[in-house]
């Protein structure tokens, strides 16, 4: 077993033994590295001043590089990254990377305190993609806040970042970093302790099964864009900390005949294509899921095992009626992913189980399917009401409809009594009324900051209504997000 | 001051980077959690209460003290009644809660520890008894209190003056009752008194003034309306927490790094606690991480408990709280409930008007009374109202003492004032933006205030038409009805505000400030004054100002830290004052150190007349011919024994404040509009704005850059305040909303796609203020009026326009989702109007 955590920062190999297995990257950065250009602005991911870029190797050897929130990354899940920071990006002799220069010449800093953050998401998207649009700015630079600008001189150098001559050192170095990382893999668990405390990363099944059985009580940590939070908000010391992201088996996308297979530590960046393709309004919800950065670091098999109630997939898996994979001691069992949850903060998962994976059956053609996330506001929010509908309409009558929902219920629920006043009736204005009326019923929400128990119930309500008019009147404008904007 | 021109190279009037642009992006920066600590460094750790009102009847620490690695523990039991207080005007505001906890989460001790974690593990340990009182967590409530503890003497309207909270089935019921309350309020008697401070029903007494008999006014107009609005706090959320270092240097003085808006009051506060005079004290700041009137007053808890247990220990201590206690512990923008009670013609113009604002400040004074002040100031926006009477209540309540927020009480004054508009416009069936003109403030009459000040420098009557045809706003006007008709879901929505916001503080004895300007014998330059830099670009204009006296290259000014030091006596950096002030100071010094210069040029170069002799390019010009580089001239009066160095002063002229704060307040006032527009979803409540259009006011700017910065940004901040920037309090009075996964402020795309901000060209400001410019800071925060004003325009569509949204802010999806389904019912009964006879 490995004992030490060994990663890049920048291009500097860093070894480090008796790592506190949940010190975070940022507390790293700022107390061990001196590095105190990443700054902590929340503590928790949603407000991106602590961005930094991480660097791995994918499958066809290439680097990829993602911005991620250092504030509630665990040091030991750096291990076998590269770690760019923001005092990486100026050049030896004072020249800015285009990231910086276009801040700058764009006015896009004001008090300062949000900017390395912001250029590290820019940087990313720099080394990433080449000229994005407007809508795909917004939705990189979702997870970074800022309270000076108004965003708009910020969204004008992330165009303008492209327009400098510039041969990027990063990536000219790439395939030397490559090589770097090739060369710190593992093929064993990463094994650490830190006083009484432990932290084991394993890298298959075999070996995650080992440290289950050895240590039942572990946390279980894959993204960890919860699980952070347990340490830097909640201040909980965690003994035993197993790490599932470098489980191999625990990785890939699979496309077969009538269903999309997603291991359970695919990042939510990573399965967002497919889902997308399959299901455009999945698509749309995940865009809107938390952010970009937490998108690089959280995995759908994480988002699935919280058992949040407001977590924002699962009404979405429900309605499509995925089904989702466990696996133990005893083997794996596969269950409709509805009956995963319990109560709230109970879940049916056995001593010694993990979620493996998730199977979504794609749509039938004569399917349809709608999903809607209702928040205060439109990105890196969490949903006061998350609704999903699939529906068969067959001779105008409702022949199937499945249906999920998160927010109004102490775990993510279908609307039994709302499918089965729909089942079977004309798919028609009368149909649709009297379902309303059952779903306003259904369930007893709680009122919270998010939203009143009253919100909840009617725009659950509602939100049937809308799949209804976009069923069945296709013409109809019903989206804020998608309509033309002048007049 | 002399009136300057730029001359031909100019560093002012020019889009200059902000001077830390560089530090910003590359992470050099440094802010006040990233400056070297001394070896042996203390952290802190406060236990906030878990109480909102009650009696501590045990505060065991004695576990706390002998917890590991704790260096230090500190409670009120400390300190005593004077010490304890850091009210900055009036006593009130607590370092530590004494003996009664007055909100959920005021700081009961504070541990210093080795770190962070320990410092919270040990405070953990105490153990603490409390015994409930009565709590009051609203504006209403704290009404209702306020007329039990103090009666009024009587009601205008002859009957009960008591207000209650409005409880109904639904908004429209809630609405239609809140119309009928009858509420009148009258002065307080005078309960405020520092004894019985936490048992009344107010932090400083309730205000008034009236013009002319708005009573009458009203009950002689053809139509009048009442009722209330309401608008909701906002949290600062400046992405740098509060921070405070404080270094213990020989003979007992204290150095303190702190985030702070005002180094002079942390100065003052820290020396009073530690009892030492204010010279042994130095703060010092270089800059902050966003502030927005958010570490005005807030940032000296911090430093004085820092200072506190640095004393205590000898050794530097820091105190950093994290995000949620920064949020619980911190005040932010005054809620405030407004009823009115207005008259006005068929045309829409206003007789007479009756206000009252009823202000939440929270348990303590901290500067509610001059934030109440500022929303009376505010309370006529841009619109002239003959006969008026404006009733300010500060009601105490038991949450965090509100405190400044950029627009200090000045906007939640002018959300009141367009909500009346809006009223009018729907009763009368009328565009609101008709309305708005028909009441705008005259150029040569109708153009004295509620106060008494005369307008003289309106440019409203020019930038209102230029920005209603660059927005093009009748034509979009005529094509949203034709869309809405046509989208029975999606509703289109438009408004255009106009700002008028007055500058100076209005407490007249904070119009002043200092700079030390030092020239060095290489011809580089030193500045320092008394204002703070939290992003809004003050050192850059400041410095901007210098180079352009010395006719100096900008990067041969160097700005350094903020520091009591070297400039003493300093208001806070507020009141968007920053740079009138500061700018004239610094330019004061320049002169001086110019005009000990001159005669030296004369002489030494044989120039005929002083006049002659300018200072451009880096060099000293007598007409065309130059006499040698700035720094050669510099040089050479050293040689000459002439001192190259000056403090500089300003003091604001033309100000006089009245005790019962009429007068002339403001040097000048600000102006601005901006037209919004928005799409709303009747199903659901989700709206976003689809384009906005702004022309604004900043005199002649002296960076277009960076006033284009605050006015994008002001207009963004505004916008959330009014929509998705809810703050929660459960029913025991604890926030909800301490951090950014529930307190929601704008995000990149929440950003209108079409967004077209323009300076308003010919402004120029009508005063000597520097350069001509005007300030900028808080202003533009007011132009997002039109946010709200769209969505209610797109809410009105919901029901053909028939009458106004009920609709109070912020405007979340749920409240206009409420709202929404309160339009779709019939139409409520009676309607607001009354006729003139009901009324006495």
């Amino acid at each position: 077993m490995t004992q030490a955590v060994r990663f890049l920062l920048g291009d500097q190999p860093i070894e480090l033994h008796d790592v506190d297995p949940t010190q975070t990257v940022l507390q790293w950065l700022r107390n061990d590295a001196g590095r105190r250009g990443s700054k902590e602005g929340c503590a928790e991911g949603d407000c991106g001043a602590c961005t930094v870029v991480l660097g791995r190797v994918d499958d066809n050897d290439r680097m990829v590089y993602r911005a991620v929130n250092a504030c509630i990354l665990f040091m030991p899940t750096l291990d076998g990254c590269q770690l760019l920071t923001v005092e990486h990006l100026k050049t030896a002799d004072g020249r800015l990377h285009p990231a910086q220069q276009a801040m700058v010449d764009c006015h896009g800093s004001q008090c300062g305190f949000c900017t390395p953050g912001f250029v590290m998401s820019l940087f990313a998207l720099y080394l990433s993609e080449d000229r994005p649009s407007r809508q795909r700015i917004n939705d990189v630079l979702a997870g970074n806040l800022c309270r000076c600008t108004g965003y708009h001189p910020i969204v004008n150098a992330a165009s303008l970042m492209y327009d400098y001559d510039w041969q990027d050192p990063t990536l000219a170095k790439a395939s030397e970093t490559v090589a770097c990382l090739v060369s710190m893999r593992r093929s064993d668990t990463l094994a650490l302790t830190h006083g009484a405390r432990r932290y084991f990363a394993p890298v298959d099944i075999a070996g995650l099964a080992t440290a289950m059985a050895d240590y039942p009580e572990a946390t279980l940590l894959a993204g960890g864009t919860d699980v952070g939070l347990w340490v830097t908000k909640r201040h909980m010391t965690l003994d035993t900390v197993i790490y599932v992201g470098d489980v191999a088996e625990l990785h890939g996308i699979k496309e077969t005949d009538g269903a999309i297979e997603i291991g359970a530590a695919v990042t939510h960046s990573d399965a967002i294509g497919v889902l997308a393709r399959h299901f455009p309004d999945f698509g749309e919800l995940l865009r809107r899921f938390a952010s970009t950065l937490i998108r690089n670091s959280s995995t759908v098999g994480g988002n699935i095992a919280n058992g949040s109630p407001i977590g924002d997939s699962m009404p979405v898996l429900i309605a499509l009626g995925a089904r989702l994979t466990l696996r133990g001691p005893d083997g794996a069992r596969e269950m409709p992913i509805e009956d995963y949850y319990i109560d709230y903060g109970k879940q049916d998962r056995r001593p010694g189980e993990f979620v493996e994976r998730i199977r979504v059956p794609v749509l039938a053609t004569d399917e349809h399917f709608r999903c809607y996330k209702i928040s205060k506001r439109f990105d890196q929010d969490i949903s006061a009401v998350c609704a999903a509908f699939k529906i068969r309409v067959e001779d105008g009558r409702v022949a199937a409809i499945r249906t999920g929902f998160g927010g109004v219920a102490a775990t993510p629920k279908r609307a039994v009594s709302t499918e089965a006043a729909l089942q079977g009736q004309p798919w028609n204005e009368a149909t649709a009324t009297a379902a309303e009326a059952v779903l306003a019923k259904e369930f007893s929400p709680l009122t919270d900051m998010r939203a009143s128990e009253q919100y909840r119930r009617l725009v659950t309500s509602r939100l049937l209504r809308k799949f209804y008019i976009e069923t069945t009147q296709p013409e109809a404008r019903t989206r804020v997000l998608e309509d033309e904007t002048e007049a | 001051m002399n009136e300057p021109t730029p001359k031909s190279n100019p560093s002012v009037r020019v889009a200059k980077p902000h001077d830390s642009a560089r530090r910003h992006v590359s992470g050099e920066a440094r802010y006040g959690d990233d400056i070297p600590e001394p070896r042996g460094i203390l952290h802190v750790y406060a236990r906030p209460a878990e109480r909102a009102h009650a009696r501590v009847t045990k505060m065991n620490l004695d576990a706390v003290r002998s917890a590991p690695n704790v260096a230090a523990v500190m409670s009120a039991a400390d300190l005593d009644q004077t010490t304890n207080d850091i009210g900055p005007v009036f006593p009130g505001d607590k370092v530590f809660a004494d003996k009664q906890v007055m909100f959920h989460g005021q700081a009961l001790f504070a541990v210093a520890a080795d770190s962070i974690e320990n410092a919270r593990r040990a405070a953990m340990r105490a153990d603490i008894g409390y015994e409930d009182l009565p709590a009051i967590l609203t504006i209403e409530e704290a009404l209702e209190h306020n007329a039990k503890v103090a009666p009024t003497r009587h009601s205008p309207r002859g009957d009960s003056g008591a207000a209650s909270p409005v409880a109904a089935d639904n908004i429209e019921g809630a609405r239609s009752a809140a119309m009928r309350a009858d509420i009148g309020y009258e002065d307080l008697p005078a309960i405020f008194n520092v004894d019985a401070l936490e048992d009344s029903a107010v932090v400083v007494p309730s205000k008034r003034w009236q013009r002319g008999d708005s009573a009458a006014a009203i009950a002689a107009s053809p139509h009048r309306l009442s009722g209330r609005t309401k608008m909701g706090g906002q949290e600062h959320f400046y992405l740098e927490g509060q921070v405070a270092m404080a270094i213990p240097q020989e003979d007992g003085d204290m150095l303190v790094h702190s985030s702070t808006q005002h180094p002079s009051e942390v100065q003052h506060l820290v020396a009073k606690v530690l009892g030492v005079p204010d010279h042994a004290v130095t703060v010092e700041n270089r800059r902050m991480g966003g502030a927005f009137g958010g570490k005005e007053t807030q940032g000296a808890q911090f430093a004085v408990i820092a200072a506190l247990l640095a004393r205590q220990t000898g050794r530097a201590v820091k105190f950093r709280p994290d995000r949620d206690d920064d949020m619980i512990m911190t005040g932010k923008r005054h809620p405030f409930l407004i009823d009115y009670d207005v008259g006005f013609d068929d045309t829409g113009r206003i007789s007479g008007i009756e206000v009252m604002q009823a202000v939440d400040c929270g348990y303590s004074p901290d500067l509610s009374h001059s934030i109440a002040d500022r929303g009376m100031y505010h309370a006529d926006n841009a619109y002239f109202l003959e006969n008026v009477t404006i009733t300010s209540h500060r009601c105490r309540t038991n949450k965090v003492s509100n405190t400044a927020f950029r627009g200090f009480g000045g906007p939640q004054g002018m959300v009141g004032m367009e909500h009346v508009i809006e009223e009018i416009a729907r009763h009368l069936g009328r565009d609101p933006l008709e309305i708005r003109k028909r009441n705008l403030y005259g150029v040569t009459e109708r153009n004295v205030t509620p106060y008494g000040m005369t307008v003289e420098d309106n440019v409203l009557h020019d930038l209102l038409p230029e920005l209603e045809a660059s927005s093009d706003y009748a034509r979009r006007r005529e094509a949203i009805r034709a869309w809405n008709a046509d989208s029975p879901w999606l509703k289109k929505g438009m408004a255009l505000t106009p700002v008028k916001f007055g500058i100076s503080f209005t407490a007249k004895h904070l119009n002043q400030a200092g700079a030390l300007v030092l020239v060095y014998q290489d011809g580089s330059v030193q500045l320092n004054h008394g204002g703070t830099e939290m992003g809004q670009g003050l050192h850059t204009k400041v410095a901007q100002v210098v180079a352009e006296v010395f006719g100096i290259d900008l990067d041969r000014v160097r700005i350094t830290a903020t520091n009591t030091g070297k400039v003493p006596n300093t208001s806070a950096t507020a009141a968007s004052a920053g740079s009138d002030l500061n700018g004239a100071a610094a330019y004061n010094a320049a002169n001086k150190i110019l005009d000990r210069l001159l005669p030296l040029i004369r002489d030494h170069f044989d120039v005929a007349s002083q006049d002659k002799i300018e200072f451009r390019d880096n060099a000293v010009f007598a007409g065309e011919r130059r006499l040698a580089g700035f720094a050669e001239v510099v040089k050479l009066a050293y040689m000459n024994r002439i001192q190259l160095s000056a403090a500089g002063f300003y003091a604001t002229p033309k100000l006089e404040v009245n005790a019962d704060g009429t007068g002339r307040p403001f040097y000048y006032f600000a102006y601005g509009a901006a037209c919004t527009e928005v799409l709303i979803d009747t199903l659901t409540g989700e709206y976003r704005m689809t384009r906005v259009d702004i022309l604004h006011d900043v005199g002649r700017s002296l960076n277009p850059a960076i006033d284009m910065g605050q006015i994008e940004g002001g207009f963004i901040q505004g916008a959330g305040w009014l929509t998705t920037e809810e703050l929660c309090w459960d029913d025991a009075g604890r926030i909800q909303t301490h951090a950014p996964s529930t307190y929601k402020i704008p995000v990149c795309s929440d950003v209108p796609e079409q967004f077209n901000v323009k300076i308003y060209e010919r402004g120029e400001n009508i005063e000597q203020a520097v350069y001509r410019s005007k300030a900028v800071g808080e202003p533009p925060l007011m132009l997002s009026l039109s946010v709200l004003h769209a969505i209610k325009d797109a809410l009105a569509a919901v029901n053909g326009y028939r009458y106004a949204a009920p609709l109070h802010a912020p405007a979340t999806p749920e409240a206009v989702l409420l709202a929404i389904e309160a339009m779709r019912a019939p139409a409520p009964q009676p309607r607001q109007r009354r006729v003139a006879e009901e009324a006495e």
